[in-house]
């Protein structure tokens, strides 16, 4: 559990992988680059730095998110939520970028999200065309790419959640704050980087929020038990 | 030496900052205005050195990390064109 100055989900998520998903988990400080010993890091959400400069562009830049990238490389799982997503783009992990909301408000609503990609660590356990229900919080989360980018997301799988109706409805209306194509999550080529502006952390108990966000974490650690690397520590 | 960068987002990126202004600009009465976009300064402050140096470092940071290449232009005002302006009060 990464922590950035001004991150703000930090604690929820660590609630629910100690507390409801009974898992070790720790947290990490933004100037830390020791990620030796762990299987998945959360960017959580929040105002990481004070989202100076643009969101996610300083934490984009810290000591940690460079430590990132040779876990990545070698193949460790990350899932960044809101501010985390924002990070992950900035620091081009993920392609694109995320930007003010179209309507110019900040939105906190719950949201309807229909799952495209099953295929991701984070999306094992979910079946094409789920719809899950999840909060969204945030300013900036209109995400917008280049022609190009949307290209190569749609030829390589990498839309996972999509802005929806109740039904699983992609329209215009489910869409809380102008995303290209209703996007609301993606992964990297290779599956194992998740970003998404919803907050699966908010979700993962029935008496605050439903529990549809815990369908990430139990996918997870589905897949982290399967390919055994969780089971030899 | 100083650097101006300004930093605007690429024409074709909707500005919902500009639009909001714009709104309140025409609620004050000032409705000729056709478009209005908001964007940032940043002034970096180096070591006195050459022209072409300043540039190229200013460039690269703009490139790392002032701007983001997806959303946003920049432009960079050097030293020889950046005679204090004079301050409306």
């Amino acid at each position: 559990m990464v922590v950035f100055p001004g991150t703000w989900s930090d604690c929820d998520f660590h609630y629910v992988i100690s507390e409801v998903l009974h898992q070790p988990v720790k947290y990490v400080w933004h100037r830390d680059r020791d990620l030796q010993d762990l299987d998945c890091v959360v960017l959580p959400g929040g105002f990481s730095y004070g989202d100076y400069l643009r969101a996610g562009a300083v934490a984009g830049r810290s000591p940690v998110v460079g430590a990132l990238r040779e876990f990545v490389a070698q193949g460790g799982s990350v899932l960044g939520s809101c501010n985390g997503f924002q990070i992950l783009c900035e620091a081009g992990f993920l392609p694109g970028a995320l930007t003010r909301n179209e309507c110019l408000q900040y939105r906190c609503q719950s949201t309807h999200l229909v799952v495209d990609n099953t295929e991701t660590p984070f999306t094992r356990g979910l079946r094409p065309g789920q719809v899950l229900t999840m909060p969204i919080s945030h300013g900036e989360g209109k995400y917008y790419a280049e022609p190009e980018t949307l290209r190569e997301l749609k030829a390589r799988n990498q839309i996972v959640f999509r802005y929806a109706t109740a039904d699983g409805r992609v329209t215009k209306a489910a869409n809380p704050n102008g995303s290209l194509e209703n996007i609301a999550g993606i992964v990297n080529p290779e599956g194992n980087v998740l970003g998404l502006m919803p907050h699966p952390e908010r979700a993962a108990e029935s008496a605050i929020g439903g529990t549809d966000g815990l369908l990430l974490f139990q996918s997870l650690l589905g897949s982290l038990v399967e390919d055994g690397s969780f089971l030899k520590r | 030496m100083k650097v101006r960068v300004l930093v605007r987002l690429k024409p074709g990126i909707l500005d919902v900052q500009g639009a909001a202004v714009k709104r309140a600009l025409a609620g004050l009465g000032f409705d000729e205005v056709t478009d209005l976009r908001v964007g940032k300064v940043i002034e970096v402050e180096l070591p006195t050195g050459s022209l072409a140096e300043a540039r190229q470092r200013v460039g690269e940071m703009c490139r790392q990390l002032l701007a983001n290449p997806i959303l946003e232009d920049y432009t960079l005002e050097m030293a020889d064109d950046l005679a204090p302006r004079e301050a409306v009060r």
